[in-house]
């Protein structure tokens, strides 16, 4: 019998689970929503044509806060459907290991996401085209919500390995997330330095996501930002894991 | 050789599988027969790698399944229970996907799966998305899936679940073509399934395994193995015994039923191996009596199954189920009576 390396194994995970987006109408929903949303905000909440600046930053700026409830509704599935349906007996039985399941199917819904983040792609023609934008800060404000997508996503994968119930995994995640986002909120941080020392207010705003990438939406790529978003992306992939082992225990 | 040592396994405080040992060598078909709830899917996940057991370990073909998962779950093919499969890929896509993971590639994986499209009788609905299949073409999706690394090992949980008579048989042929170069083990609830495919029968029972033997030894259990049931036109009741009665080897006479002149009664012998039909009819025609039918029973299954498996229960929670076997045991010959008259329609 012929042996698979982990390369073929990780890689028949992703293209099922990827085919498996496109093959059912969720995926359609999710990009027309999340092109609507990002449309609606850039254009009718952030005055994209009224500011006259040639850049995306109204447009990353509410990249948080959709994704707050778009990237769990993605994740929501990727176990308790496996669950629900018994297929997590017959995936775990193949001759394949949990972080090859876990890396396949993670990246499979982040490149989906990426595919969403991509069809924006309109919106540089139109800035290009009414200014002269800087087309490196683009990219690394592209990048940034990329990465910072990853981490949301990562978020939802570990609360639907949990439950077998969607709904529960989708709130679960949503809560983890608004924690990572508002521990950066301003009106947040000000309530906080307004009695905690300055060391602390400064530990928990470190630890939001708004914090790190209001750089990246700025054009500033820098090194301890991208640290952080993929540490939080491993950290939750490796508690997924360990989720997951204790609840074949059980 | 699929080697079982000492499986174990809690569910909280509750043991779900105790202690169970057994050896499954190349060329057998193990049934795996229990009540429900008795561990047989519990055993089978554990066995694959599903769920780690509490204590003890399997070995397949060499591989230990708690150290050496791996490459342990390489050398099986698993039918899960209710046979699940991804709804939203069609059959040839999901074949691809386990073969892809099977470690097949190019031109060789493309074979494979056709020649297991076609073993499983799936040509017609390749194309098709799994969630429009019925119970049975979705049945034999996942078995599909379970032999198309012709696997020296498979482990099939309810095989035959949810399929009609004609599907039934077709996978009975094709776990019996099968059998001669793997170790099979299937479970099943269906005593005529194991009668007709399986070498051997394992019956657990709380956990436990309460029998080990083949399905012949297993009925030679039942009590009436060896007994004749008769079919006798005209002439007295009474006196058909009495006559009967005078043929030596002969333990009782029971009257299954007598009305118009036809009696049908069952013969028990003294010794259970030894036949006593050749006597009995010798005796009857002898007397003149019209013999319509004479059937020798080999015993019934099921009433080996009942009997073994209530057997352990009670030694477990012996105020609450004494009760309920006594019910059973005063129903006995009445449900007896009802099988023979059964076993003689067919």
């Amino acid at each position: 019998m012929s042996q698979a390396n982990p390369i073929t194994n990780v890689s028949a995970i992703f293209k099922r689970e990827l085919t498996g987006y496109f093959g059912s109408p969720v995926a359609y929903v999710f990009i027309v929503i999340f092109l609507l949303l990002a449309g609606f905000f850039t254009f009718n909440i952030s005055h994209f044509f009224e500011m006259g600046q040639a850049d995306l930053r109204s447009f990353f700026q509410w990249h948080p806060w959709i994704f707050l409830f778009l990237v769990p509704s993605v994740a929501m599935r990727l176990w308790a459907e496996e669950r629900r349906l018994g297929t997590l007996e017959l995936l775990l039985t193949l001759p394949v290991t949990l972080t090859q399941v876990i890396l396949g199917k993670f990246l499979a819904a982040w490149i989906f996401l990426g595919i969403s983040l991509l069809l924006t792609f309109p919106l540089i023609i139109t800035t290009t085209y009414l200014g002269n934008p800087d087309l490196g800060a683009i990219f690394c404000g592209y990048f940034g919500s990329f990465l910072m997508a990853g981490a949301y996503l990562s978020i939802g994968i570990m609360t639907s390995s949990l439950t077998r119930s969607q709904v529960i995994s989708f709130i679960l995640a949503v809560v983890i997330c608004l924690f990572f986002i508002l521990a950066g909120f301003t009106p947040v941080t000000q309530v906080l330095s307004g009695w905690a020392p300055l060391w602390m207010t400064e530990i928990v705003s470190q630890l939001s996501f708004l914090t790190h990438f209001a750089s990246i939406e700025r054009g500033v790529l820098d090194f301890r930002d991208i640290l952080y978003f993929v540490s939080v992306i491993f950290f939750m992939l490796y508690a997924n894991a360990v989720v997951l082992e204790n609840r074949r225990t059980s | 050789m699929i080697e079982v040592r000492k499986l174990t396994k809690y569910f909280g405080t509750k043991k779900a599988v105790d202690e169970i040992s057994f050896v499954v060598e190349k060329g057998e078909v193990l049934g795996f027969l229990g009540p429900n709830a008795a561990g047989k899917s519990t055993t089978m996940r554990m066995v694959t790698g599903f769920i780690p057991p509490s204590g003890g370990t399997a070995v397949i073909g060499g591989s230990d399944i708690t150290t050496d998962s791996l490459s342990a779950r390489q050398k099986i093919g698993y039918l899960p229970e209710n046979a699940p499969a991804y709804p939203d890929m069609t059959v040839y896509g999901f074949l691809a996907f386990c073969a892809q993971i099977r470690g097949f590639a190019g031109i060789d994986r493309k074979s494979k799966i056709e020649e297991t499209i076609e073993r499983c009788f799936l040509t017609t609905v390749r194309h098709q998305t799994i969630n429009t299949l019925s119970k049975g073409y979705k049945q034999r999706v996942c078995f599909a899936q379970s032999i198309i690394h012709d696997p020296e090992y498979l482990i099939l949980d309810e095989p035959t679940d949810g399929l009609d008579p004609n599907q039934k048989h077709e996978v009975r042929l094709m776990i019996r073509n099968m059998a001669a170069e793997k170790a099979i083990i299937l479970s099943t609830h269906i005593l005529d399934e194991m009668d007709a495919v399986c070498t051997r029968a394992i019956v657990i029972a709380d956990g436990r395994i309460v029998a080990d033997e083949t399905p012949d030894d297993l009925r030679r259990k039942s009590s009436v193995h060896g007994a004749v049931t008769l079919a006798i036109a005209g002439g007295e009741t009474q006196s058909i015994i009495a006559c009967l009665k005078n043929v030596p080897g002969i333990k009782s006479v029971e009257i299954l039923s007598s009305n118009d002149g036809n009696t049908r009664i069952r013969v028990f012998p003294e010794n259970k191996e030894q036949s006593i039909a050749e006597s009995l009819l010798a005796e009857l025609i002898q007397k003149q009596y019209m013999v319509q039918s004479t059937f020798v029973e080999k015993g019934h299954l099921d009433e080996v199954f009942r009997m073994i498996t209530t057997e352990s229960a009670i030694e477990k929670d012996i105020p609450l189920k004494k009760a309920q076997l006594s019910e059973r045991l005063r129903a006995l010959p009445e449900l007896r009576s009802q099988q023979s008259q059964k076993s003689e329609e067919i």
